[in-house]
């Protein structure tokens, strides 16, 4: 098929504000809801487990600190990504973008590191519940990185040529979310001991 | 769709050097269209044949259940495992996989662009790709009646530790193809869901404002946004029963410190919204349809939609009703209680609010209109027979008996399949370009009705005398089975499932009169209704309308004082006001004009 006009629907703001930003706000509200049902579910089994804690003092709260540096630092590239491109300036706020997929790399190869090293320690999976909401967490967490990661790439290869910048904010909203997750989970992984 | 297809394309794109489409094959026009009235049709149809499995699936063990052990013709022999699996995916399919995507999917794609005056969806490359995964989702389900162990088989609430354990329900593969299925049909519902919401708020006509969005397109973005608030935890709780299943955790598992009881209110915290989600665009419907058939305006349109946020806002704070005897702390029972009985007010307004726009209305008893009736009348009975099973202390003794069956039963049968003729008769001549026959229709419409009750009628004394559900062959019990009239009134449900199963061969028949008819093409408005689906030619064509409408008023302006006609359709100019001729026949006269 050849390539599609976008239909009127996609054009119109009757609600004041581009489409694409509405959706990725509602696309977070879902988002939200997920997590908090994952993080509640733990926080009260973890109340009602004290013995945890002894599980949780085996979690690497340095590579967990490097990792919440690391993320916050890639949103800072993020913002200054979206102010590039409200300037215009589409190839600058790809570099930027690349930067921000950079430190998802970063964090991820940390975390791998990390997983493996508890893994070899025998803290698996199925050790405990503690290590169940753990890896299930952190885990649906890395997703959301990688997903976001891709995202950003086919967001930045269009920045780079101009196209649809409107999109870079899109993406850095989306960013911003994912470190927020995180500031929950390493509170509540990794120092809560 | 049909020749008309493309002929409002030029129109419409012209300016932007689009303005032909090539010939399309039959493949990329029914399968990988991003029109919303294609998508629409993928999901009505898919969901039609997943209702017949699932009606299918429910003769099979409604024969068992009177004719124990007895061979059931069509299908052979039942055995208990597969009882468990034939009541399990009865329940998921005709939920997740019928009522879901036809009520839902399908008539928020169908109504939502044309109600509100555009084009398409605001995403229809997310729209197709949420049919996409919900198609993939439905052909999960459907293997997993044929893996090792049959299907899950652990009941549609799937608790754990059965749904958690292989070795407890024997359906291993079955289980985890189950919960990955639900999954993936949840994923597909939130994209399309978002772009149902987006799709409202961004894209409507120039001069539609907030109150102007008919009532149906309301309560599907009400239901979308609740299905958005309240799933969430369930994919999280997915996740981790799979995790459960295998790969051996043990959140659910209280052997080793996991809690059966937090899979529950993963589930029902999803779950009772979810009941809404159902009901609100079938609720929806029936409002357009009375408001039509009554020639009047809808009664207090604005006290509906308050009605409509209040019982979404609540919907939040009933769950645990369902969980009054796993355990929950009686404190938390009583809150339960309350709120339980508070969410009946918002609903029974919306059936009042009905009932006075049909006061002094001039009513038209047109198949569409008998369904809405029958919609809100069918629903009273589930309603009210809630009420019981939000009391806690009445709960106690009827929880999970037929009782609780027939109950939901009449919530569900008035939302999915009555809702599903409603929309489907009334918007039927707009989909297709063509009138359905009214007296199969009458006859159709009376005998579900008849069968309908039938069956569920019987189950509230079965219920309320002690029956059971979930049991597979009350010869065991013999207390279940000393009086006589039980077994007599099992029987009497299964005749009326086969009544209600056969009366929807009328149905078929009546497609088949239709589309065999050489009846002219009813043009754009036949009911002289006002929203603006009826300013669009039948079928529409892709862009459908021949002129992007600019709306004037609200969409119930029905016999205005000021006006001849006993209709004022929301996009006709004020200065038209005393124009006799009807506006629909004029986009008739455009559209052939095209044409030609």
């Amino acid at each position: 098929m050849a390539a599609h006009a976008k239909p009127l629907a996609t054009l119109r703001t009757a609600a004041g504000l581009p489409s694409g930003l509405l959706a990725m706000w509602w696309l977070l509200a879902s988002e939200i809801v997920i997590f908090g049902g994952l993080l509640v579910g733990y926080i009260i089994h973890r109340n009602g487990h004290p013995e945890w804690a002894l599980e949780a003092a085996n979690t690497n709260t340095t590579a967990g600190a490097i990792n919440t540096f690391v993320l916050l630092s890639s949103s800072l590239s993020a913002v200054l990504a979206h102010q590039a491109a409200q300037t215009g300036n589409g190839p600058r706020a790809a570099r930027l973008l690349w930067l921000t997929i950079l430190g998802a790399i970063t964090f991820l190869v940390v975390k791998s590191f990390e997983w493996t090293h508890e893994i070899q320690h025998g803290f698996v999976l199925t050790k405990s519940g503690f290590w169940s909401f753990y890896y299930c967490a952190a885990g649906l967490h890395a997703l959301h990185v990688i997903a976001g990661s891709i995202a950003m790439g086919f967001v930045a290869w269009d920045a780079a040529k101009g196209k649809e910048l409107q999109r870079v904010e899109y993406a850095g909203i989306y960013w911003h979310f994912v470190d927020l997750v995180w500031i929950f989970l390493f509170p509540l992984l990794y120092i809560a001991k | 769709m049909s020749s008309t297809a493309t002929a409002h394309h030029d129109h419409d794109h012209g300016h932007d050097g689009h303005g032909h489409h090539e010939e399309q094959n039959f493949f990329l026009k029914y399968f990988w269209s991003t029109d919303h009235k294609i998508i629409a049709q993928q999901y009505m149809w898919t969901g039609i044949a997943m209702a017949l499995i699932g009606g299918f699936l429910a003769y099979a063990f409604r024969m068992q259940l009177a004719f124990p052990g007895k061979f059931i013709p069509g299908y052979g022999y039942m055995s208990s495992l597969e009882y468990n699996a034939a009541v399990t995916n009865h329940g998921t399919i005709m939920i997740f996989w019928f009522a879901m995507p036809v009520l839902i999917a399908a008539f928020g794609n169908l109504l939502i662009p044309l109600m509100i005056g555009c084009d398409d969806m605001v995403f229809p490359r997310i729209n197709r790709l949420s049919y996409q995964v919900f198609l993939l989702s439905s052909i999960i389900l459907i293997a997993s009646f044929f893996v090792e162990g049959g299907a899950f088989n652990g009941a549609w609430t799937a608790y754990p530790p059965l749904s958690a354990n292989g070795e407890y329900n024997m359906a291993g593969m079955g289980s985890t193809m189950w919960v990955v299925a639900v999954a993936l049909e949840f994923v597909a519902f939130l994209l399309g869901g978002i772009n149902f919401i987006v799709t409202t708020m961004s894209s409507r006509a120039p001069g539609m404002r907030m109150w102007d969005v008919p009532i149906v397109v309301w309560m599907i973005v009400v239901a979308s946004i609740l299905f958005m608030a309240s799933v969430g935890p369930l994919i999280a709780g997915a996740v981790m029963l799979v995790f459960d299943q295998n790969f051996g955790t043990f959140f659910f598992n209280p052997q080793r410190g996991g809690d059966p009881v937090l899979w529950q209110h993963l589930f029902w915290f999803f779950g009772h919204p979810e009941v809404y989600v159902v009901l609100l665009p079938a609720m929806g419907m029936s409002g357009e349809i009375i408001a039509t058939f009554s020639r009047k305006k809808l009664f207090a349109y604005k006290t509906l939609l308050y009605t409509v946020f209040a019982t979404g806002i609540i919907s939040f704070f009933v769950w645990a009703h369902h969980q009054f005897i796993a355990g929950i702390d009686p404190r938390m029972a009583n809150v339960f209680t309350v709120t339980t009985l508070i969410i009946s007010v918002p609903i029974a307004e919306m059936c009042f609010l009905y009932i006075a726009t049909l006061y002094g209305g001039a009513i038209r008893l047109t198949v569409p209109m008998l369904w809405g009736l029958a919609f809100v009348a069918e629903f009273l009975l589930g309603g009210v027979t809630g009420i019981f099973l939000g009391a806690s202390g009445a709960d106690i003794y009827f929880h999970d008996t037929y009782f609780v069956v027939a109950h939901f039963h009449y919530t569900f049968i008035p939302i999915a399949i009555i809702g599903f003729f409603m929309g489907f008769t009334y918007w039927f001549p707009k989909m297709y370009g063509k009138m359905l026959d009214e007296t199969i229709g009458k006859i159709h419409f009376w005998i579900t009705i008849l069968g309908f009750n039938m069956i569920f009628i019987p189950l509230f004394f079965t219920g309320m005398w002690g029956d059971h559900r979930r049991i597979y062959n009350y010869g065991h019990f013999p207390e279940l089975v000393k009086n006589e009239i039980m077994q007599d009134l099992r029987i009497m449900a299964t005749v009326g499932l086969l009544i209600m199963l056969s009366a929807q061969v009328l149905f078929v028949i009546n497609l088949i009169k239709t589309a065999m008819s050489k009846q002219e093409n009813p043009g754009p408005n036949p009911y002289k209704a006002n929203t603006l689906e009826w300013a669009a030619p039948s079928p529409p064509g892709h862009g459908n309308f021949a002129e992007m409408p600019t709306v004037y008023r609200g969409p119930y302006e029905y016999s205005h004082p000021d006006r001849e006609d006993d209709y004022w359709p929301q996009h006709l100019p004020p200065d038209d006001a005393s124009s006799k001729k009807a506006d629909g026949e004029k986009a008739d006269e455009k559209a052939d004009d095209k044409k030609h």
